[in-house]
Parts: C-alpha cells; sequence; structure tokens
C-alpha cells in the first residue's frame, strides 16, 4: 500500500486549477503553497500498479508542469 | 494526545510524515515558501482545538503563532493572521515547532551527578545544591568567582531576574549571554552611530522599499518569512533585492543581482560606495549638515586572541574633508582589485544608494555582524544610509535583524551582557543609580566595570578564575567558537558547572546539576523582536515532570541565598510582576513599554509606546513623538541630537588562507535547523530533510581535489578538525577557495575549528573566516 509524497509544479498562475485537478482523484491529498506555483501532493494507493496507473493521470493534468518525488513509503494492508 | 497519537492509525500518520516531507522539501527548494493552512489538516475536530496566541521560538522575525491545545497538550500551530509580522505565513520550523516538547529524551527532572553518574533528584533538593555551591563559593573566592551564562532565547522576566540577581543581588558583573555571539556587534554598531539601540524602521519598511540589500545575509533561510515577504513586493511592485554575499545561497539565487566579494572586504566595499556617493554628487547636504558629524576612532585594534585582551576606542571628531580625504583610498578602482567585485557592480551598488528618488533598506544579520570588524561594518551601512539621508522613513532604513526570538528584548533591553543594566550601562553612574533605586539596593553594590564578555568568560573557566557557572537556554559547547578549548575547561574541576535546559546537549553532559526547564509555551513569558516588538503569551500547557520556568528556578536560588526581599514575586504571577518593575526603567517617550493588558490583547507591540501608539520610525519627528529639537529629524540618543559618520578602514581578517591552511571556512545555519539543532534536531521531520552537517565545496574545487559528493573530508585549522561528507553543488555554492558548513550537528563539531577572533568593540566572535585545509579521509 504506496503513500507517496510530491512536489507538484503547476503551470505559472495554474496554481488553482492543478489543485482542483489532483483533487479530483480520491487517492489525492494536497497542501498548496501560499506564495508559490507549487502544491505537496500526498498519494495513497492500494498496490503500486493503482499507484503507476495514479502517477499518469496525474501527468496528463495540463495545468502540471513537473512532478517530483519526494519520498515513497509502503505500508501493510490493514 | 499528542500531535502523533491525535493522528488516527499508522497510515494516517505516515500519510501526514509524507505531507510533512513534502512542505520541507519545497522548503529548501523555493526560498520562502509558505504552506500556511498545513497545520489545521490532519487534525482532528479542528473546530474544538483552544487557539492561543504568542510568539515563535525559532529566530529573531518574531512571527506571530497560534498554538492549538487540546485537553491539556499541544496539537497543532498555525501562523497568527492578526500578526503584522507575518500575516499569518510561518516557514518550516515555525509550524513544526511544538513537535520537539514531545521529545522521549526531554529532561522531566533534576539531575545531580553523584560518582560520575547522574542520579534524579527532586527539583528542590537540586536548587539547594546550587544555591549552596554558589553561595560558598562566593564566600570562599570573591562574588567575581560566580557568572552567569544566559540567552537570546530567554524570556524578558528571565533575563531580567538573572541581571538583579547577578548584577543587584550578589554584586557581579559576571553576567553574558549568547546574543554576544550574533548580536553584539549590531548593539555596539547602534550605540556608537546612534546613542541608542536597535533599528529605527520596522519591518513595514518592506512594504515601501525599492531596492533590499542584502549584506551577508540569507535570509531565504535564516528569516524566511520575511523574505517572502519581499519577494512578494518584487512581485506586485517590482522591487528589486541584491544580494552582496560571499556565497552563492537560496536567498542569490531568489535575488535580482547576487554580487560575490571576498570574505573580509565588505569593509572596503562600503567605504567604495560612499565614495561614489560623494564623488558624484549624490550626497544628502542639508541632512549631512543637520543631522551628522563626523568621526574616527582608533585603528589596528588586533583580534582579542590572547587571553584578558582589553580595548576601549578613543573617538575623535573629524571634518567631512578629511573624511573625503580618508576616501579616496577608496575608489571602486582600487577596492575591485582585492575584494573581486567589479568596479561596475561597486557602481551600481553606489548608484542605488545615491538615487534620490528610490528607496533602500539594507538588511544584515551574521555575515556582518560576526566580524572582526563588525562594529565598523555596521557603522559603515549606517554611513550609506546616512549620507544619503534614507534613514527614519517608510522604505528607507538600515535593519540589522536578529538571531533569536529575544536577542532584542532580553539580551538588549533588559541588558543581560556583562556592561549592561536594563536602562543603560554599569559604566554611567546615573543608570546604576537608577537600577539601585528600583532593585532596592544600596547603589554601591552594583560595580562599574564590565567584567567578562561571553568568549573571556569561558577563558576565564579554563584558566581557573570562575569556579562557579550557571548556563540557561543556550549550548555554549557547540556554539563557542573553538569550542575543543571550552570543553576540556568546563569538565575541570576547578568550575561547577550548572545548566538549565529543555533537553540533553553536549553542554548539559559536562553539568554537575542539570536543571529542567519549560518550554516557551509551557509559562508565560514576553520576547522582543527584531523591529522592537514586545509580545506577551500566557501559558498553553503543563511542563512535563518537575520542569520549570528559568525565572522560578532563578527566583528560589536567590531566596536560599538570602536575598528573599530582592525578590518578592508570587509564583503564581511573577512574568506580571516582574514584567510591571522592569518597565519603570523605560519610562517616556524614547523607550516606553506598552502597558501588559495591551501586550495581553495585541499581538505584539512595538516600543517606544507612547499615548497608546506604536512608533514605528523612530528619529522622525513625523512619527516619533521624542523628536523635540524642531527638525525633520533628531538622533536624540546622541547629547548633540546628531548620528555619527565614522570613518573606518578595510583591515585584514587575522588569519587568511595560506599554503598549509588554503581554504576559507565559513560557518552558518540552514532553514531546517534552529542553531545548535537541540530543538530541531528532535523535530522528526526537520531532522529527515536535513539529518546531518556536511562540508560544502566550489565544483571546480571539489574537481581538483577529487571529491565527490558524500566522501568524508577532515576540515582541519591550526586549533582542530572535524569530519564531514562532502557536498558539491547542493545547499550552496561556496566561491572557489572557500568551504562551507553548517554548525547545527553537535556529531560534527565545526565549531572545533573555528577561531576565537572577536571584534574588538563589540567583543563579537567571527565565526565566517578563518584558514582551513581538506583532506579525504
Amino acid at each position: 500500500m504506496p503513500v507517496k509524497s510530491y512536489i507538484a509544479h503547476a503551470m505559472t498562475g495554474k496554481k488553482e486549477e492543478l489543485m482542483q485537478a489532483l483533487l479530483s482523484f480520491e487517492q489525492c491529498e494536497v497542501i498548496p503553497a501560499e506564495n508559490q506555483d507549487v502544491v505537496a501532493l500526498v498519494t495513497d494507493t492500494p498496490n503500486d500498479m493503482e499507484e503507476e496507473i495514479l502517477k499518469q493521470k496525474i501527468e496528463a493534468i495540463q495545468s502540471l508542469k513537473l512532478l517530483s518525488l519526494v519520498s515513497g513509503f509502503n505500508t501493510p494492508q490493514n | 494526545m499528542s500531535m502523533y497519537e491525535s493522528i488516527n492509525g499508522r497510515r494516517t500518520f505516515i500519510k501526514k510524515m509524507a505531507m510533512l516531507s513534502a512542505m520541507t522539501a519545497a522548503a529548501s527548494m523555493f526560498p520562502g515558501i509558505v504552506f500556511a493552512s498545513e497545520q489545521e489538516k490532519g487534525i482532528e475536530d479542528n473546530g474544538n482545538l483552544d487557539w492561543k496566541k504568542g510568539p515563535c521560538r525559532f529566530c529573531g522575525v518574531g512571527c506571530g503563532i497560534l498554538v492549538g491545545t487540546e485537553n491539556g497538550k499541544a496539537v497543532a500551530v498555525k501562523g497568527d493572521p492578526n500578526s503584522s509580522v507575518n500575516k499569518g505565513l510561518l516557514c518550516v520550523k515555525g509550524y513544526h515547532q511544538i513537535m520537539c516538547i514531545q521529545s522521549k529524551d526531554r529532561l522531566e527532572h533534576a539531575l545531580v551527578k553523584k560518582n560520575g553518574r547522574y542520579v534524579k533528584t527532586p527539583l528542590n533538593e537540586a536548587l539547594d545544591i546550587v544555591a549552596n555551591k554558589m553561595k560558598s563559593t562566593i564566600d570562599t573566592h570573591g562574588k567575581d568567582s560566580v557568572a552567569m551564562y544566559t540567552s537570546g532565547q530567554s524570556t524578558i522576566p528571565e533575563g531580567y531576574v538573572a541581571s538583579k540577581l547577578m548584577k543587584g543581588a550578589i554584586g557581579t558583573n559576571n553576567l553574558d549571554c549568547n546574543a554576544r555571539l550574533c548580536m553584539a556587534s549590531a548593539v555596539a554598531g547602534f550605540l556608537t552611530t546612534f546613542g541608542a539601540d536597535e533599528p529605527m524602521g520596522c519591518y513595514e519598511d518592506i512594504d515601501h522599499a525599492d531596492y533590499f540589500v542584502t549584506w551577508g545575509n540569507n535570509m531565504a533561510e535564516m528569516h524566511p518569512v520575511l523574505f517572502s515577504r519581499m519577494l512578494e513586493q518584487k512581485s506586485l511592485r517590482g522591487a528589486k533585492i541584491i544580494d552582496f554575499a560571499t556565497r552563492t545561497t537560496r536567498s542569490s539565487t531568489a535575488s535580482d543581482r547576487s554580487i560575490l566579494f571576498e570574505p573580509q572586504t565588505d569593509l572596503a566595499v562600503a567605504n567604495a560606495i560612499c565614495y561614489e556617493i560623494i564623488k558624484n554628487g549624490w550626497m544628502n547636504k542639508s541632512f549631512v549638515e543637520k543631522h551628522c558629524n563626523f568621526s574616527k576612532g582608533i585603528t589596528n585594534m588586533g583580534y582579542g586572541l590572547e587571553d584578558n585582551y582589553k580595548f576601549t576606542d578613543k573617538p575623535e571628531k573629524i571634518d567631512f574633508e578629511a573624511y573625503k580625504e580618508f576616501l579616496k583610498d577608496y575608489s571602486p578602482e582600487k577596492v575591485s582589485k582585492y575584494s573581486k567585485v567589479s568596479v561596475k557592480d561597486i557602481k551600481y551598488l553606489a548608484a542605488i544608494y545615491g538615487d534620490p528618488n528610490k528607496k533602500v533598506v539594507s538588511f544584515w544579520c551574521m555575515g556582518v555582524n560576526q566580524h572582526t570588524r563588525g562594529t565598523w561594518m555596521n557603522n559603515l551601512i549606517y554611513n550609506m544610509h546616512l549620507l544619503t539621508g534614507k534613514i527614519s522613513q517608510p522604505g528607507n532604513g538600515p535593519f540589522s535583524l536578529t538571531g533569536q526570538p529575544s536577542a532584542c528584548g532580553t539580551a538588549r533591553e533588559v541588558g543581560t551582557f556583562t556592561h549592561k543594566l536594563p536602562k543603560g550601562v554599569v559604566m554611567n553612574e546615573k543608570h546604576r543609580k537608577l537600577a539601585a533605586k528600583i532593585w532596592k539596593v544600596p547603589y554601591e553594590r552594583i560595580p562599574s566595570k564590565p567584567t567578562y564578555h561571553a568568549t573571556e568568560m569561558f577563558r576565564a573557566v579554563d584558566r581557573g578564575d570562575i569556579k562557579f557557572i550557571w548556563t540557561q537556554a543556550t549550548n555554549p559547547l557547540v556554539s563557542l567558537p573553538k569550542t575543543g578549548r571550552y570543553r576540556p575547561a568546563m569538565e575541570k574541576e576547578s568550575c561547577f558547572v550548572v545548566v538549565s535546559d529543555v533537553f540533553p546537549t553536549p553542554t548539559s553532559d559536562v553539568a554537575d546539576v542539570i536543571l529542567p526547564a519549560a518550554w516557551h509555551i509551557e509559562k508565560s513569558g514576553l520576547y522582543g523582536n527584531s523591529e522592537r516588538r514586545t509580545q506577551h503569551w500566557n501559558k498553553m500547557v503543563e511542563a512535563p515532570g518537575e520542569a520549570t520556568e528559568d525565572a522560578w528556578m532563578f527566583i528560589e536560588v536567590a531566596k536560599r541565598m538570602g536575598y528573599g526581599d530582592l525578590f518578592p514575586y508570587s509564583k503564581e504571577n511573577h512574568v506580571e510582576e516582574i514584567y510591571n518593575e522592569y518597565k519603570q526603567f523605560h519610562e517616556g517617550a524614547k523607550h516606553g513599554m506598552a502597558p501588559l493588558e495591551v501586550l495581553k490583547k495585541e499581538s505584539g507591540v512595538i516600543w517606544p509606546y507612547v499615548n497608546g501608539k506604536s512608533t514605528q520610525w523612530r528619529f522622525n519627528s513625523k512619527y516619533d513623538p521624542a523628536c523635540d529639537n524642531g527638525e525633520a529629524f533628531h538622533f536624540y540618543g546622541k547629547p548633540d541630537g546628531k548620528a555619527v559618520i565614522w570613518q573606518r578602514p578595510f583591515e585584514e581578517a587575522p588569519e587568511k588562507p595560506d599554503n598549509e591552511y588554503p581554504f576559507w571556512l565559513n560557518t552558518g545555519r540552514v532553514v531546517e535547523h534552529w542553531h545548535t539543532g537541540s530543538m530541531t534536531r528532535r523535530i522528526p521531520v526537520l531532522h529527515q530533510a536535513m539529518p546531518n552537517a556536511y562540508v560544502e565545496f566550489h565544483p571546480d574545487d571539489a574537481k581538483k581535489l577529487g571529491i565527490r559528493n558524500g566522501e568524508s573530508i577532515k576540515v582541519s585549522s591550526r586549533r582542530g578538525s572535524c569530519v564531514l561528507p562532502a557536498s558539491i553543488n547542493e545547499r550552496g555554492l561556496p566561491t572557489i577557495g572557500q568551504v562551507f558548513v553548517p554548525f547545527f550537528d553537535e556529531n560534527m563539531l565545526i565549531n572545533d575549528v573555528t577561531i576565537d577572533a572577536f571584534c574588538p568593540i563589540s567583543k563579537e566572535p567571527d565565526y565566517k573566516k578563518c584558514a582551513v585545509k581538506v583532506e579525504k579521509v
């Protein structure tokens, strides 16, 4: 059950748009920066395959400029 | 319920940690980035939290925080939207701060060393031991055989009772504080130029300035919220940030222009700017004629490297023509040759200060202060602002930033330096008489001569002159320069060591008695920040075990020593009682402090507080009711109401790279950690983000030496050595021939390597310049 954190860089001025797009995925939690076009993102998926699929969907978001992985955790299923 | 325990389940906890990791990583990538809403995420039932206001513990900016408590525990922190300092924003350290108090190795009980082992001891018994030892040491060896070393993190009441105990009750000036290591040059600079300490302006200057010139000051990492405010003005109004430094940092990359200089030559460049201002006719003649004098002092003062070094400056008035003549040695062409700053860049800087239509704020902190000519550098920055009249107006002014949350409020205003009193200095009879009157002690008891500044105090411990020392909220065996001398000194049996702290540190490791201190939100108190803002908070949570506020431990020891009549404060209300007594020292329009009831309501109040109003810009009659000379400006700290433009030359550093030790060593801080790391290294997300210190190289030097990232490198000086992993092209970029090491890591003690040279006027050590060699190990 991977939990991963990312820094999602928005296209200039598109932070709000990016945040809404990310929030449309229930596996995503986001916290936007107040003063940069950057969003802290945590994904929580049941397995590696679903994580990879989610990542591809995120990378397809048009308001996303760059997705940088910060940390990955794998927890046993409860 | 702790912050961790309040989160249901391990998975939620891991998600929280993952989010914190992302935000911390972002903080290191984007200078001044702020995630203000972070603390409200992941907190259950946020609506039921009781939010209490206070100041942040980490740094001198003085951000307002709101601490969320639930069932008697602190569970969250967020920025205080009512604080004009941070307007709801916080940095990465700020919003994680309360996590440290739940650390498993928290000092909750007194520990007394018996037969080489620490024995848990009831606090009352430990305080008996401290008082008896202090008293018997005085009886045997005299009052100057005991010393106290306090902190810019001590609260105003704590600093006040420390001063009263040492100077008023015992009658010794053996009191100094760790602000000597960071702010003393700023104090000496203010006093020599203006006769009054602390900045004339306030943070609102940021909203008005056209240019920010940062002098050796990595604000993006050290003062992130203020830097964030500058970036906002850059974005909103096109304000420009010019970074003038010896190393490329996060601040440099976010600035409009980064100008690098050879260490120590800031003295020459500042003079070159003044040369250009005069040469190009940019001097504000009427301002200078009405409001300034010119002076020079003694040069070739030495560097304080020898024990018992003494220096007193002898100011001598000069005229403008003499000053102009002096500056002829500092033409941009001459200075460029040794400063490595181009003529074009010097002229560019001068044109910024010289343009009458542009408002300029100069910011500085440790780069200027931790300097063997730190007082001079402070004077020289004031010179630029005085020559152009760009001072004491919204958006125009020199602004010395502080490092600690109450370096101003406690160390400077209360005066926990050897030469200071709550008002004025021990050398001044009038000031001693005022202190004696308020303290109700015989005036003769307060000695008229300062004794030991920080470095000399620990040298005196080494020599055996000091036989009892009590430190509070500070970690000198990590933070002093040349710790290799002072660690064995503190271990000597000739000195009894008492350490009050929240956590064990390398300093408490050598203590004979360790006293468990309350953390700031576990007690009521007051801090004073960089912009003269006094901030009060009420106790928010109980301290664990027998952990107690330092002020109350001082009072208990004072009573046990027989000074009870001087410390008649009650346990419940001592903060209020002490503040009201202290406030008497500063009555009047020049330094009036706000009443406690006002401080309780507001998110801080700037002094002088006159007729119910803060004074935002001192010395300007439009804003400052203390100006009474009938002119637009009045520098009333000086008897004739005029500020001083000082003739201060360039002089070399005491130690420069040579064949044997070919690199400059520069030391400093990182955004994740607060000073010696005793608190922030106990905050998991900050520790994880920056787990250890490192030695930073320029890539060309690394290539030449065949050094790769992460390789173990031994950094050695004539005083000691330290092994650290190499860091190339990571956090910062030193110039060729320079290495940089942060000092937060107690396992990699870079201060074993640094030099204990200091500014002869301020006695502040220089942590930014000494010569080292590097070897792969």
